[in-house]
């Protein structure tokens, strides 16, 4: 079994390249966090009967804070109602119905249109709806941002090394610049950020900058734990159906494996080999 | 084959079947009752493995397509659809892009099998060789694959590979034009790779099937590297492919599907790269445009040839060392002089094999990494900064290794080292000692 | 004494015991590959984001008396016509045996089968709403909004000249049924829901008349 311990060896070490690779010129690479839904077994669920309270505080804090730069756009007010989603109701099967989710999307305007008249107009939302982007296009975006563009956010936890944990010591990493940084006017320094200077001011920046529908104290770290939670939710929505199918194949793959190997004995139990 | 068919048709339909069409014969002779050597070890199952991994990905592929737009506008909405809207899409999607990653695990595990049991040697040169086209096809195959989403590294890495088209003399330009359909990758690419990327997988179809073909005019090598006996000894060398292999194989399948599922439900995005998650954006390069790890030791040779050599610009050198890294294994049953299959009896040409497999790895890492990266710290230069031993330096010299193994060292080895004595046949191999 | 085919044969006699595990694996892979197939069947059935306009709401209260307004419903036109007295009057003057489709085509949950009596095609009498395609080949009909409504002054169908009335039923003409009603009920006063779900389905109101 020579080969394969040298060419598992091999791979381990290739292992290491995936890692290394990571560290991306000056930054600090983000510490290594528990989220709720780490592992093989972790849900977004943290309510007595399966709700997902972080997800809504998370859900708050991007309309509160991050909406008014950032959009959102493959999000659907529906997918807040389907399964495993921050207002999953198993009354309600098809999100559509879903009375928080119908309410949320009728709180929006969206563009419709054009009328009978030619004209573009204004409607409240449906469940149909995605989430209104804030700027119309790029150019507007930038222009109202000193020249800098702010991501959309719906797969940015998957767009980034070190996913979640990198969104939230973003979050929690602005401070003070270390001597000689070059910083221009409208930046900030930030120790996660690839060259240190981001062009985005620490979005969340106080206590209590958002009041909690449901009373849990808004510290900048909780809030940036919500929101991070939220949007890993948003990259992936389908991950707790992910993981529950997994373990269903793998232990049906293990048991039909067992049962293989025991038909491979019995077919090559009389025969040299 | 050996010996004539024993397929005999039990009913009416099947006998009536037979005269016209012998697709059951056909069918028996090569997957029932077919004599394979009874000494295949676990190195021989990566076969039917990379069979059903191309059903895998032939029937995913050919779903996503149902639901894929190829339009530069669409095209990352639409992949992102999928995983959001279609049912199952998720998982579908994750299948078809960790299934092409397995696909090239299992490949260079028989690859690597076939280079240590000398699977290339007469009479299975054209086996071989039909390999490395399946080989071939699967990377071009590939390569068009990751573009199709449309991510930062889709767009970069297609932009860098093709570029490279542009190092041929005289013709380069008008065939990267050519293949671009325009100034630079873009819309009339992504749609043409689209159409070749569902063709190509039904010719790699077709050409398994001349590699079955031709594997089954001698029969499976061994481990040991004897031909099976000829007459009715040879009985005692084989047994039929069912259902000893079909039970071996299918065994080996499962447990491959098991890692399989693992990184398809618990780690679908480790094996691919963040940046493929931001749309493609052609006014924005990635700080590292990496291909993906199945192509990065040849990436790590493109990048070793950084000085000209004569007429050839160093553009082109890594282009041709690119390319000849894979055109030699063409010609290997003619670079290898030994007599003896099975590097089992080749002890110190077996050590060589050993490096060769790490020098692949090696180059693998090196592609990973930036040529100016150190491999090791050394000290300090005037400015304080590290200096050590370059990526660059170490890719160069495993390339060196790589080539070497194929031009210097087969050749020579064949010819000076005293092979270790083989058993007198399959059968004595089997009843007789060593399994190693 | 091994002869190169060891494998036992279960010819003529029952599973014996070794044969178990050759049953219980091939059984395994039989389930296995049943489970693995459901997916990919669903995966094409409509995605999450069409199964979200399968359904829509509708506010009726910008249409008046004796207007209506045609809305987008699963890909094809469904008309919404808020009638006037006198319509529902002509609509409701009309004998059985005068249809050439005697079924009142509601989509409803417990109207199979219903009589084309105008009580059983509408909610409210006041709105009628029916899906806009032509029972004959699927052209859209035109409407007397447009001064093109035909014989009965409802609908008209110019492919092949089929004339509906007021009730939207078939009168003449090659169309084999009348246009047929879909699945809705009133959330609100105003608010009309077009696909229902199986619970909604069940409180619609539809009763047959």
């Amino acid at each position: 079994m020579k080969m394969v311990h040298i060419i598992a060896a091999g791979l381990a070490a290739l292992g290491l390249t995936a890692t290394a690779s990571a560290l991306e010129g000056d930054a600090h690479t983000p510490e290594k966090r528990e989220w709720i839904f780490s592992g093989p077994f972790g849900t977004y669920a943290d309510g007595d009967h399966g709700e997902r309270y972080q997800l809504q505080r998370g859900l708050q804090v991007y309309q509160e804070v991050c909406a008014s730069c950032h959009s959102l756009d493959l999000i659907s007010f529906r997918n807040l109602g389907q399964a495993a989603g921050p207002f999953w109701d198993e009354r309600f099967e098809n999100p559509n119905d879903n009375t928080v989710v119908m309410q949320i999307a009728a709180n929006y305007q969206i563009w419709d249109g054009p009328n009978d008249d030619g004209d573009m107009f204004q409607r409240p939302g449906i469940p149909a709806d995605y989430f209104p982007a804030p700027f119309e296009n790029e150019q507007m975006a930038r222009a109202a941002n000193a020249g800098a563009l702010p991501p959309d956010l719906s797969l940015i936890v998957k767009a980034r090394s070190h996913g979640a944990d990198y969104i939230y010591a973003l979050l929690t990493g602005y401070g003070e610049a270390p001597e000689g940084t070059d910083l221009s006017p409208g930046q900030y320094y930030n120790e996660y950020f690839t060259g240190g200077a981001i062009a985005m001011a620490a979005p969340i920046s106080f206590d209590g900058q958002v009041e909690y529908a449901d009373g849990t104290e808004a510290t900048v770290e909780q809030m940036a734990e919500d929101v991070t939670v939220f949007l890993a939710w948003a990259s992936d929505p389908h991950m707790e159906a992910r993981k529950s199918m997994g373990l269903m194949v793998l232990l049906y793959l293990f048991v039909f494996a067992i049962l293989v190997y025991l038909a491979y004995r019995q077919v090559w139990a009389n025969v040299e080999h | 084959m050996s010996g004539p068919s024993t397929y005999e048709p039990k009913s009416g339909f099947t006998r009536w079947l037979d005269d016209r069409l012998p697709i059951i014969r056909l069918g028996w002779d090569s997957f029932v009752d077919f004599p394979t050597p009874r000494n295949l070890n676990y190195w021989w199952t990566f076969g039917g493995i990379l069979a059903v991994f191309l059903m895998i990905q032939i029937i995913s592929g050919i779903i996503l397509a149902m639901h894929y737009v190829p339009h530069e506008s669409m095209a990352f909405d639409s992949v992102e659809r999928i995983r959001r809207d279609v049912n199952f899409g998720w998982m579908i999607q994750s299948m078809h892009a960790n299934g092409a990653a397995f696909f090239f695990v299992a490949v260079y595990l028989h690859m690597f099998r076939g280079l240590y049991y000398g699977s290339y040697k007469a009479p299975r040169e054209i086996l071989w060789i039909l390999g490395v086209v399946i080989y071939l096809l699967m990377m071009a195959t590939a390569f068009m694959g990751y573009v199709l989403p449309w991510g930062q590294m889709s767009y970069w890495g297609a932009m860098v590979i093709t570029n490279l088209i542009g190092a041929l003399p005289f013709v380069g330009d008008a065939i990267r034009e050519w293949l671009w359909g325009g100034f630079s990758v873009g819309q009339a690419t992504l749609n043409r790779f689209f159409s070749l990327h569902y063709l190509l997988p039904f010719v790699i179809a077709g050409v398994v099937g001349l590699h079955i073909w031709a594997l089954h005019v001698p029969g499976n090598g061994n481990p040991v590297g004897l031909d099976v006996r000829k007459g009715d000894s040879g009985k005692k060398d084989t047994l039929p492919f069912h259902p000893y292999y079909t039970v071996k194989d299918g065994f080996a399948i499962i447990v491959y599907l098991m890692v399989f599922a693992t990184f398809v439900f618990f780690m679908p995005n480790v094996l691919g790269h963040a940046d493929n998650f931001i749309e493609a954006n052609p006014l924005s390069t990635p700080a590292h445009i990496v291909p993906e790890w199945y192509f990065l030791p040849f990436y790590a040779i493109l990048r070793a040839v950084t000085f000209d050599i004569g007429p050839i610009d160093a553009k082109l050198g890594g282009v041709l060392a690119m390319f000849g890294a894979i055109a030699i294994l063409f010609v290997l049953p003619w670079l290898d002089t030994s007599r003896v299959r099975s590097m089992r009896y080749r002890p110190l040409t077996r050590w060589f094999f050993i490096f060769f497999v790490l020098a692949c790895l090696g180059l693998g890492w090196c592609g990973a990494k930036n040529p100016d990266d150190l491999v090791f710290v050394m000290g300090h230069d005037a400015e304080g900064h590290e200096v050590g031993f370059k990526f660059l330096w170490f890719g160069q010299l495993l390339t060196l290794y790589y080539f070497a193994y194929f031009l210097v060292i087969l050749p020579i080895m064949g010819i000076i080292e005293k092979p270790k004595e083989r058993p007198a046949s399959i059968e004595a191999a089997v009843l007789g000692t060593d399994k190693s | 004494m091994t002869e190169h085919n060891g494998a036992p044969d279960g010819h003529g006699q029952e599973p014996s015991r070794r044969d178990f595990i050759y049953i219980a694996a091939g059984g395994a892979a039989a389930v296995g590959g049943g489970l693995v197939a459901w997916p990919f069947v669903d995966q094409m059935n409509p995605a999450a984001d069409t199964l979200a306009l399968g359904s829509i709401r509708v506010d009726v209260s910008q249409v008046s008396a004796g207007s209506e307004i045609t809305v987008m419903w699963r890909g094809a036109p469904v008309f919404i016509r808020h009638r006037t007295e006198e319509e529902i009057a002509e609509a409701r003057d009309v004998d059985l045996s005068a249809l050439p489709d005697e079924d009142a085509r509601n989509e409803n949950a417990g109207m199979e089968g219903a009589p084309a009596y105008d009580a059983n095609r509408v909610l409210r009498p006041e709105f009628l709403i029916v899906k806009g395609n032509c029972t004959h080949l699927g052209c859209v009909p035109t409407s007397q909004e447009t001064s093109q409504g035909g014989e009965y002054e409802a609908w008209y169908c110019p492919c092949h000249g089929s004339h509906y009335d007021k009730s939207a039923r078939i009168r003449r003409g090659p169309a084999p049924e009348n246009l047929p009603v879909p699945d809705y009920f009133f959330e609100s006063e105003t608010v009309v829901k077009l696909g229902l779900s199986g619970e909604e389905a069940a409180n619609s109101g539809w009763a047959v008349a």
